[in-house]
Formats: C-alpha cells, sequence, structure tokens
C-alpha cells in the first residue's frame, strides 16, 4: 500500500507525516498526534464524536483520509484553548452542566464553535439544526443547548 | 495493537490525478478495481462494512471546475461536481432561484456530513433514499459526464438503472450537475419522514415541484417524486396527467396522491414496513401537492 508525504497544519502547529493511504484524519490525529480528544464513535459518519474543523468547517474525520489532509488546517478540541483560557463555549457548556460522560463534548464543542463562527446570534433552533449530527446519549441535550446560547451571549 | 474499537479501513492506494483525462484513463486501466473518490461519505461506510473493496481510490475533487458554482438568469445553474452540500445552501443564487434544491440539500444528514457530501455524489450513489435526488429530477437537471470518448450530458430522469446502478461506464467521471432556470412562479416541497427528526435516512420522500401553465386545462403543471419506496427514484406521470387535465380542488389530489401510492413498490425493512410505506406516500404527497397548489394559488 503507497505511503504518501503530507505537509499540514494542526492547532496552529505545522506538522509533517508519511501515512498509508487508508489512514483517516481520525487514525492519524488519535494515534501518531496523541490528539485523544477527538473520539471514534460510529465510524460512519453519524454520530459526530469524531468532528474536527477543516479549513475552518467541521467534518466526520472518520471519513477523511488523512491524505486528504495534505495543505489543510486543522483544528481538534486541543485547539480550542487559547492562552490557558478555555475557549467561550467550552466554559459555558462546563457551567451549564452540559457535560456527563464526556464521550461526545470534544465534537459538539467543535461543531459550536463552527456554528457561532458562521452565526454568532444562533435561535435555539439554529443551535438544534448544528447539532444534529452530534449524538449525546447522556444530557438530553438541553443543557448543551443552553451552553451554546450563553456563549453568544456573551 | 490497533485501539480502533470498529473495522478499519481495507488496504487500498489513493490516486490524485491532475487532469480528467488521466483519471478515466486510470479508471479504464483498473477497470474493476478502482473508483472515483468525491467526499467519501458512502465510500468508507461501504469499505469498513466489507460491502466494496476497490484496490485504487481515484481523488476527483480537485480537477478543474470541480469546484465551481454559477448562475446564469438566461442560462440557468451549475454546481461542479465536488461543491460540497452546504455551499449549494449557502449560495444566493440557490436560494433566490432553487429554493426546492436548498430544502432537499438542508435534509441531508447533519451539517459535518454535508461538508464533504455533493449533490453529484447523491445522485452517483444512486440510493432510492437519496434526498437530493427528486429535486434534481424535477428541476430538469442534466448531468455533465467526462468519459472515454469526451464530455457527454446525461439527464437525470433518465440516469438511474437500479439501486446503485447508473448509466455510467468504466471511467466516466461526472465533473458537474446543470439546472435550466425555473419556470416563471414555480414552486416546490419536500417532505421527508425518517424514523427522527435528525439526520436518518428516509421512511418516505416526497418531492413536489409545480408552476403555473396557461396551455393545460388545469392552469398549473405539477410534478411528483418520490423516494425510498421503490428500486428507483420514481417520478409519478400519473400525478402529472391528472393534476392538468381538469381544475384542482382537494378531491383532485387526493386522486394524484393515490396515484403515488399504487405507483410505489415499497419493502419492509429496518426503518419501516412495506405497508407503512404505502400509506404514508399517500398522505405524504396529498400533504406535498396541497402546499405546493396553496402556494402556486397564492400567486
Amino acid at each position: 500500500m503507497a505511503f504518501h508525504r503530507i505537509t499540514f497544519n494542526v492547532n496552529g502547529e505545522l506538522e509533517q507525516a508519511d501515512v498509508p493511504s487508508n489512514m483517516t484524519l481520525l487514525k492519524m490525529l488519535r494515534e501518531n498526534l496523541a490528539l485523544t480528544g477527538t473520539k471514534n464513535g460510529c465510524a460512519e459518519g453519524e454520530c459526530g464524536a469524531c468532528t474536527v474543523l477543516m479549513n475552518g468547517e467541521p467534518v466526520n474525520s472518520c471519513l477523511v483520509l488523512a491524505v486528504e489532509c495534505d495543505g489543510a488546517e486543522i483544528v481538534t478540541v486541543e485547539g480550542l484553548a487559547h492562552d490557558e483560557r478555555l475557549d467561550a463555549v467550552q466554559q459555558t457548556i462546563i457551567d451549564a452542566g452540559g457535560v456527563q460522560c464526556g464521550f461526545c463534548t470534544p465534537g459538539i464543542l467543535i461543531s459550536a464553535r463552527a456554528l457561532l463562527d458562521r452565526n454568532p446570534q444562533p435561535s435555539e433552533e439554529d443551535i438544534r439544526i448544528a447539532l444534529v449530527g452530534n449524538l449525546c446519549r447522556c444530557t438530553g441535550y438541553v443543557r448543551i443547548i443552553q451552553g451554546v446560547q450563553e456563549a453568544a451571549r456573551i | 495493537m490497533s485501539i480502533d474499537a470498529h473495522p478499519g479501513l481495507p488496504e487500498f492506494d489513493y490516486i490524485k490525478p491532475t487532469t480528467l483525462k488521466e483519471a478515466s484513463d486510470f479508471l479504464i486501466a483498473h477497470a474493476g478495481e478502482a473508483r472515483p473518490l468525491m467526499g467519501g461519505t458512502d465510500i468508507f461506510v461501504r469499505m469498513r462494512s466489507g460491502g466494496w473493496n476497490d484496490k485504487y481510490l481515484v481523488d476527483v475533487k480537485c480537477l478543474e471546475g470541480m469546484n465551481d458554482i454559477s448562475y446564469d438568469p438566461h442560462k440557468g445553474l451549475s454546481i461542479g461536481a465536488a461543491v460540497n452540500m452546504n455551499r449549494v445552501i449557502a449560495s444566493r443564487e440557490v436560494q433566490d432561484n432553487y429554493a426546492l434544491l436548498l430544502q432537499a440539500a438542508s435534509s441531508v444528514a447533519s451539517y459535518q456530513l454535508r461538508t464533504r457530501a455533493t449533490i453529484v455524489g447523491n445522485i452517483c450513489n444512486a440510493s432510492p433514499a437519496g434526498d437530493t435526488i427528486g429535486a434534481c429530477i424535477l428541476l430538469g437537471g442534466v448531468l455533465h459526464v467526462h468519459g472515454n470518448g469526451g464530455i457527454r450530458q446525461e439527464p437525470i430522469k433518465t440516469f438511474f438503472k437500479g439501486p446503485g446502478e447508473t448509466l455510467l461506464r468504466t471511467g466516466d467521471i461526472v465533473t458537474s450537475i446543470h439546472f435550466p432556470v425555473p419556470e416563471e412562479g414555480a414552486r416546490g416541497v419536500y417532505i421527508k419522514l425518517g424514523r427522527n427528526k435528525a439526520s436518518d435516512l428516509s421512511i418516505v420522500g416526497v418531492t413536489v415541484f409545480g408552476y403555473p401553465d396557461v396551455n393545460v386545462p388545469s392552469g398549473y403543471r405539477i410534478r411528483l417524486a418520490l423516494a425510498s419506496v421503490a428500486p428507483l427514484p420514481l417520478v409519478v406521470d400519473q400525478v402529472e396527467a391528472i393534476l392538468t387535465e381538469t381544475s384542482i380542488d382537494e378531491d383532485r389530489l387526493m386522486l394524484a396522491a393515490e396515484a403515488a401510492m399504487h405507483a410505489c413498490t415499497p419493502i419492509d425493512d429496518v426503518r419501516a414496513s412495506a405497508r407503512y410505506r404505502k400509506v404514508m406516500t399517500r398522505n405524504l404527497s396529498f400533504n406535498a401537492l396541497k402546499v405546493v397548489w396553496k402556494d402556486l394559488k397564492k400567486l
């Protein structure tokens, strides 16, 4: 199987890697770069636990090949905080009690950050639609949505 | 030791040609063991499940023109094969002129899946459940296909041969989809019944598109397409006939909806029984026809 040398940016750091054709972005993040905040849930684009930003847009990293990331800019949950301070939506979802087991949380934070970047004042319906692809089996979503609403207010 | 809780992708070689000809030539030279890769939202799922086991994936999404979207008030809309659904939804021209396409694309899966999913991919995948296919057929969509003999055009209405089967031949690469300017006063709706309101595939999908037409007795030309209730995306021609030959009222709409129910041939599967699908085809067809008819009457 062919390997490919790729150069990409993860959370502001330039990286280079030799990746096999069949390696997913998810696997590269978790196993090559030890960025284990991004979770492996369903591996078929349903649950959203593996959501990361690719060139500013959320994608299911289980459905993206690592080799397709040559030249791309990737942001994972580890890249949301800056200068020892959590991103606003990280803090508001914690404060709202929107984290229980935490498995879905990284993907939800990425989807929420992407929503707030493209629509700083989302309605509750906008938030629900933006999070359709992020399944949570613990919270019932209410507190997560409240957390995103609060992030939009500050 | 792998820490994957799920089967990884089987081994394959990723190929990234730089021209359409190079891509088509590679696909022809490796017939039966190479597949074009666009967004990958279906390919990787099928490869993981063992359904597909290609030796080569040929990434065609960066080839010339694949990422262009353009609108001309005389010629209509052109969407490159690699333009993702979120870009289609965000396009002002689509919002202003092709609301039916926007609505259908918005119903597909989730935002992050639509970052990768494409309209052309949805068509080429040829699932009877494809959410955007009904809109693409009723809006008169035509695919531009690069193949061995150059570029040819394939109308979407006659593009499908069976579940997952189309008129595409080895070496063919769809480069774009084109839509004519919709008729004056056109209105449309897509109603999708899923197991939940979130990102599930449809149990029944009903697309209706209509416009005023002074040349028919009813004054309106209204067409209907169904998803998930036949081996192919199904356009029910009887609906158009019933709704053109005399003036339209609710009884007439129900007659057309019953024609849709009788035309479909659904199966039992994990999402719903065939009987439920039949009944819901009638009910949702009636609802969709009524929405469009009421919108048209307001003109």
